[in-house]
């Protein structure tokens, strides 16, 4: 029947890309046409499927970047030996197409329903789907308190560096370098702990709901700290982004 | 044939995949291990994708709790490991 959309259909169809930019030296935000896209929920992600001309096929998930009613962007980082991400920030040009479906997942999604605090947790590109959060609740005028902990190795590798500067109302960005600081750095200088965990979490009281994302040792370590320290596990969602950081 | 070796992820990586399988967004689906009884949604499940497919295990007591292996666009499922599968 034309016109109607069958629930649950995930079908590959092929995207264009409409703008790139670089937000780090390795990491890229690719902005997508795609003809038949229904829209997305804030966490969602996406996949992309490579086609090699002898037939090889890679498949890859990337997170949503962009807010619902934005145009589709995913934001990708440059693996050393990746087989998918080197082709996505280096070899795309605008005009391109790639083959995506999407989009997927829901439970690591907000969508301004819940009222409570939010306590965001990013390890590295973990901070995508996240970027995404900030940017619905904003498009919708939550009024929802926010803390974003944000771990990187270095301020040159903090993605979207200036829309988080920028801290909209009743959102607090906390960073932590984990390696490298720049000089007259004030901010955390280590790995995300139990301590600083206690120091930036949005007390227990509250009923807040807490979102980690990153690689899967920076999510299990966090959450079995916010675990420990009272939040309840269901009021703790979490997205692994498998062995790299 | 895929190859992806990023150790550990969740069921989140394979929201996709189980699509494809149940035809429905599934990792809010609540299974519950046919080894030890516990329950978790799909999306907080040990997902380990060593290049033949795709294993999903118990957190609680490492049991594999499903299997997903595609063999020329023709996906093989084995669930032996689940008690229950209940969507949302």
């Amino acid at each position: 029947m034309a016109g109607t959309a069958v629930r649950g259909r995930l079908t590959w169809q092929t995207a264009t890309v409409d703008s790139l930019v670089d937000e780090t030296a390795s990491v890229r935000t690719i902005s997508l046409s795609v003809p038949d896209w229904g829209g997305h929920q804030a966490g969602q992600h996406l996949d992309i499927r490579l086609t090699a001309e002898d037939g090889y096929r890679a498949e890859r998930s990337y997170s949503i970047a962009s807010a619902p009613g934005e145009p589709v962007a995913i934001t990708v980082e440059r693996l050393d030996d990746g087989e998918v991400s080197p082709y996505l920030t280096e070899e795309l040009r605008v005009g391109d197409e790639i083959e995506l479906r999407g989009p997927i997942g829901g439970y690591f999604v907000w969508d301004g329903g819940d009222r409570a605090p939010l306590l965001l947790l990013a390890g590295g590109s973990g901070v995508v789907p996240l970027r995404a959060i900030l940017r619905h609740r904003s498009r919708i005028g939550s009024t929802v308190p926010v803390r974003l902990l944000y771990s990187a190795r270095s301020w040159a590798d903090v993605i979207y560096r200036s829309e988080l500067g920028a801290e909209p109302d009743g959102v607090q960005v906390s960073h932590t370098l984990t390696r490298q600081q720049p000089p007259g750095w004030t901010g955390y200088a280590r790995r995300v702990d139990q301590a600083m965990i206690t120091e930036v979490a949005w007390p227990v009281a509250q009923a807040p709901l807490a979102y980690v994302c990153g690689p899967t040792n920076f999510v299990e370590a966090v959450a079995a700290d916010l675990v420990a320290l009272g939040y309840p596990a269901q009021r703790v969602k979490t997205e692994r982004f498998g062995a790299t950081g | 044939m895929e190859a992806l070796e990023d150790g550990v992820v969740d069921g989140n990586a394979i929201g996709g995949l189980l699509v494809e399988v149940f035809g429905t967004e599934m990792t809010t689906a609540v299974g519950t291990c046919a080894g030890c009884g516990s329950t978790s949604q799909v999306a907080e499940l040990a997902v380990y994708r060593p290049g033949l497919g795709t294993v999903v295990r118990c957190r609680s007591c490492d049991n594999v709790l499903m299997v997903f292996v595609k063999i020329r666009d023709v996906t093989c499922v084995d669930m032996m490991g689940l008690a229950q599968l209940t969507s949302a």
